[in-house]
């Protein structure tokens, strides 16, 4: 009965299903990443160009681990819906920041004459 | 109108999942939100209007106290999810105050700076890039705000009514925005506070 009871309390909505597992990996994760990005831009031994470049990889490879491990975002035909939102919002978002850092440079630069 | 309980069980289950992919969107719409102040923020963070560029101002030590607040807050909102898995109201109840203690001290954390930087004359109204940064953090800490006033609210419907399928959608939804705002604060503290530390 009690197995009965924890079927009907685990729906999942079209995710991955959350494990004590899951977490610990997406909080280990994603504290790797915090303290290496925070340990990258304290020390500062690196070009500035460089220090960009990793610091941006580092956010994006814990935007991952968050999405993977805490949301469990994945492409089973359950979740796929979920995802391609997501995937949306993403190429929206990109066109969003780097459409208006495109303008905004251009416009910049014109007006600099 | 024959329908068993199972064909009823399912159809509920069905509409929830339905309802849950709604706040899915709503999410990502946010999601937009949060991407035209990012495009703002990076198109002004240089424009200080002769006031101090933002090294100046900040503290990594405390932004990383911040950010660490925050993440654990994220882990235990998710042990109240597996607590509510296992149908165990009591411990749902307790890491959800966990997570509210650790939320309210990110928040705390946040409106302390703010006062900071305020008193010592760097308010909203000092530079373009004052303004681009009080809006994108302040977006952000306002919807950490929300948050935990409907956690706390969630934690009192808790007490008062039993777990059930109603009460497990509620809690992913609010499991699916709290989330949601760790995952911004990853490009607020990277965009914002890191690469303006460089």
């Amino acid at each position: 009965m009690s197995n009965h009871h924890s079927e009907h309390a685990m729906p999942n909505y079209g995710t991955g299903r959350k494990t004590l597992k899951s977490y610990l990996t997406g909080l280990f994760l994603s504290l790797i990443f915090t303290i290496a990005a925070f340990s990258i831009v304290g020390i500062h031994s690196l070009s500035n160009t460089t220090i960009m470049i990793a610091i941006s990889l580092l956010a994006i490879a814990q935007l991952f681990a968050q999405v993977i491990f805490f949301l469990r975002l994945n492409a089973s035909p359950g979740g796929r819906w979920n995802s391609m939102a997501f995937v949306f919002a993403i190429i929206i978002v990109l066109v969003l920041v780097f459409g208006s850092l495109w303008i905004m440079v251009n416009m910049n630069y014109n007006m600099m004459i | 109108m024959t329908h068993t309980a199972n064909e009823l069980h399912d159809h509920q289950s069905h509409s929830d999942s339905i309802d849950v992919f709604g706040f899915w969107i709503y999410i990502m719409t946010d999601c937009i939100l949060f991407a035209t102040l990012f495009a703002a923020f990076a198109v002004l963070h240089s424009n200080t209007f002769g006031g101090p560029t933002f090294k100046e101002l900040f503290s990594l030590p405390y932004v990383f106290a911040e950010t660490i607040f925050l993440l654990a807050s994220s882990f235990t909102y998710g042990m109240s999810m597996l607590a509510l898995y296992k149908g165990k109201r009591n411990q749902v109840i307790n890491w959800l105050a966990m997570t509210v203690l650790l939320g309210l001290a990110f928040v705390v954390m946040e409106i302390n700076e703010f006062v900071h930087l305020y008193t010592e004359g760097h308010a909203w109204h000092s530079s373009a890039a004052m303004s681009a940064f009080y809006t994108l953090v302040g977006t952000h800490g306002l919807h950490v705000s929300i948050g935990l006033i409907w956690m706390v609210l969630t934690i009192f419907q808790l007490f008062k009514y039993k777990l059930s399928p109603v009460m497990t959608r509620r809690l992913t939804y609010l499991g699916l925005f709290w989330a949601f705002l760790d995952i911004v604060w990853i490009f607020v503290f990277t965009i914002v506070y890191l690469m303006g530390a460089v």
